[in-house]
């Protein structure tokens, strides 16, 4: 197929080798999370086995190794989303704390009665839910950008809704529910054109190609370790320096001070501003080492490698008779919605685990996708760089087989 | 392929996913109960005609996997003509079916027990008992509810 060595990469993930009800584990759920290669794993494991203090504070030796290692970390974030400064790059939970964080922070100090935020139909609700939040606590309203049938935004209908009243846009970089790949960059300009900042949820995008958040020119961006093969629990916000600058910081606590006395708080600089509390040090430094892994394969070989499985994967599924696949954007990344006709997508898979092959089924934290296509839930598979045409292949079968079990 | 599931997926289950007994609505229903599984989008409506403490007719409508389906498929079969309370009693033996080790009087469930599998797919278990949590909230409640688990 292609550059990408996959044996090699398979090699790599210990959790891929086992056996799951008597089957080799078939891993499609990289949608959801995707597995730790062994350098992750032993980067977390080597902090708190060798190197593990607590950061920024100390003078001993432990707690400078775990700063070097986590400030490293930063420094790679910075590099892998070509961001201008470290001080740009803030570590928060995942994808959702980081539009919280947004939300309250940004939203909460910049937006009144009245006041628009612009999102899609295809957010997660992790890209609703928190500006659903701010709206109740600032009288600020929501606006829907449409899509087609295809799963492809109605970019006329987004520049229409743009008015005096607009402050943020929010959007997801790539749709988890549907792969598409939004068109950002023109998303953006529109965007920019009015004056308003547009936040990118790149939770889904992230492990997938590369990301350059200043050639995009988007204000903020957020992703999560534990899709990008890091850790669980860990992930980055990234804002334009005058942004975070000139907002509130989110939480209160250690690290994120200068001074404190009973008559007022100086708070620190950027990034440690908005870094109140004791991080998750070994989380960050091993999300550096998932950065490290990917870079070191190249986000466009990945990126090629997975648009070959999703092609490939395509064509095998249309062949099978009542499937329909959700979400046929001309622009997609390595997701393929389906639902089958007559079969349940839980029962799907519930079938599919049983011969050791790993989907989602569910709504994929969308609903309005969900009711947009008329249906309660859709079986998901979504695939990484260490899958392989073979195991489309059984999902493929499998998939035939229990079709005939059903009907 | 899938024969190591025989346990979960019966014949009778596959029989009442394929042809659900009682899918229909009742007009005038005395209690009509929305029973929500956000997880998975199972969606049902349960209608109950309730006269004198029988449950004279019971019926429901919505979508759902083959274990919730056949689930409220069966539920609506065998409470047709119990007392609200032997009802309530049956709820009971299917909830500890579904969800304990305990012994189960086989007898009083009848049917019922072809999704006694369930308890082995702790994911599931939940498509299984929505029915019966819908019902609960029906007998519990006057007119019109609506229940979500999760």
């Amino acid at each position: 197929m292609s550059a990408l060595d996959v044996a090699r990469i398979r090699n790599d993930f210990p959790i891929l080798t086992q056996k799951i009800r008597g089957k080799p584990l078939i891993y499609l759920d990289n949608a959801a999370s995707s597995q730790k290669p062994v350098s992750v794993i032993d980067a977390i494991s080597n902090n708190y086995r060798f190197d593990y203090a607590n950061i920024h504070r100390g003078v001993h030796t432990l707690s400078q190794r775990s700063t070097d290692g986590f400030e490293g970390a930063r420094e790679k974030i910075r590099a892998f989303l070509n961001a201008e400064s470290v001080k740009e790059i803030i570590f928060v939970r995942g994808a959702t704390e980081g539009i919280n964080l947004i939300a309250q922070s940004y939203g909460r100090s910049t937006l009144g009665q009245d006041d628009e935020i612009i999102i899609t139909t295809m957010e997660h609700h992790a890209n609703i839910v928190p500006w659903q939040m701010l709206c109740e606590q600032t009288g600020a309203r929501l606006r829907v950008v449409p899509m087609t049938e295809r799963g492809e935004l109605i970019l006329d209908d987004y520049a229409a809704l743009f008015n005096s009243k607009t402050r943020l846009v929010s959007v997801a970089h790539m749709s988890n529910a549907l792969g598409t790949i939004n068109p950002i960059a023109e998303m953006i300009k529109t965007a920019h054109s009015h004056n308003v900042p547009v936040v990118l949820d790149g939770a889904q995008a992230a492990p997938h190609m590369v990301t350059d958040v200043r050639a995009l020119d988007c204000d903020f961006y957020v992703f999560s370790g534990h899709k990008l093969y890091g850790p669980a629990g860990i992930g980055v916000l990234y804002g334009k320096q005058a942004l975070l600058e000139s907002m509130p910081p989110y939480q209160g606590g250690g690290d994120m001070i200068r001074k404190v006395s009973f008559q007022g708080t100086e708070y620190n600089d950027l990034p440690y501003k908005f870094e109140a509390g004791t991080p998750a040090i070994a989380d960050v430094i091993g999300l550096g080492a998932a950065i490290d892994y990917l870079t070191g394969i190249g986000l466009d070989n990945i990126a090629a490698y997975e648009d070959e499985l999703l092609r490939y994967a395509t064509e095998q599924v249309n062949q099978i008779s009542g499937l329909r696949v959700i979400g046929e954007a001309a622009h997609k990344g390595a997701i393929l919605s389906f639902v089958l006709e007559g079969v349940h997508p839980h029962d799907i898979g519930t079938l599919l685990d049983s011969v050791g092959i790993a989907i989602r089924a569910g709504h994929h934290c969308a609903m309005p996708v969900m009711d947009f296509y008329q249906v309660p839930a859709t079986a998901r598979a979504s695939f990484a760089m260490y899958n392989t045409e073979q195991e489309i292949d059984a999902l493929v079968s499998a998939l035939k087989e229990l079709i005939k079990v059903f009907r | 392929m899938f024969d190591d599931l025989r346990d979960l997926y019966q014949e009778v289950i596959f029989d009442h996913n394929r042809n659900p007994r009682n899918f229909r609505v009742i007009e005038n229903a005395s209690r009509a109960v929305e029973g929500f599984n956000p997880l998975c989008g199972d969606r049902l409506t349960l209608y109950l005609n309730i006269v004198g403490g029988i449950i004279e007719d019971a019926s429901f409508q919505g979508s759902g996997c083959a274990i919730s389906t056949a689930s409220v498929s069966l539920m609506t079969e065998i409470i047709k003509g119990k007392t609200e309370n032997e009802a309530e009693a049956l709820f009971s033996q299917f909830h500890k079916m579904t969800t304990t080790e305990g012994e189960v009087d086989l007898e009083a469930v009848g049917k019922l027990a072809v999704l006694a599998g369930v308890k082995e797919y702790p994911a599931r278990v939940k498509c299984a008992t929505l029915a019966w949590h819908t019902l609960d909230t029906a007998l519990k409640n006057e007119g019109q509810a609506s229940i979500s688990t999760e």
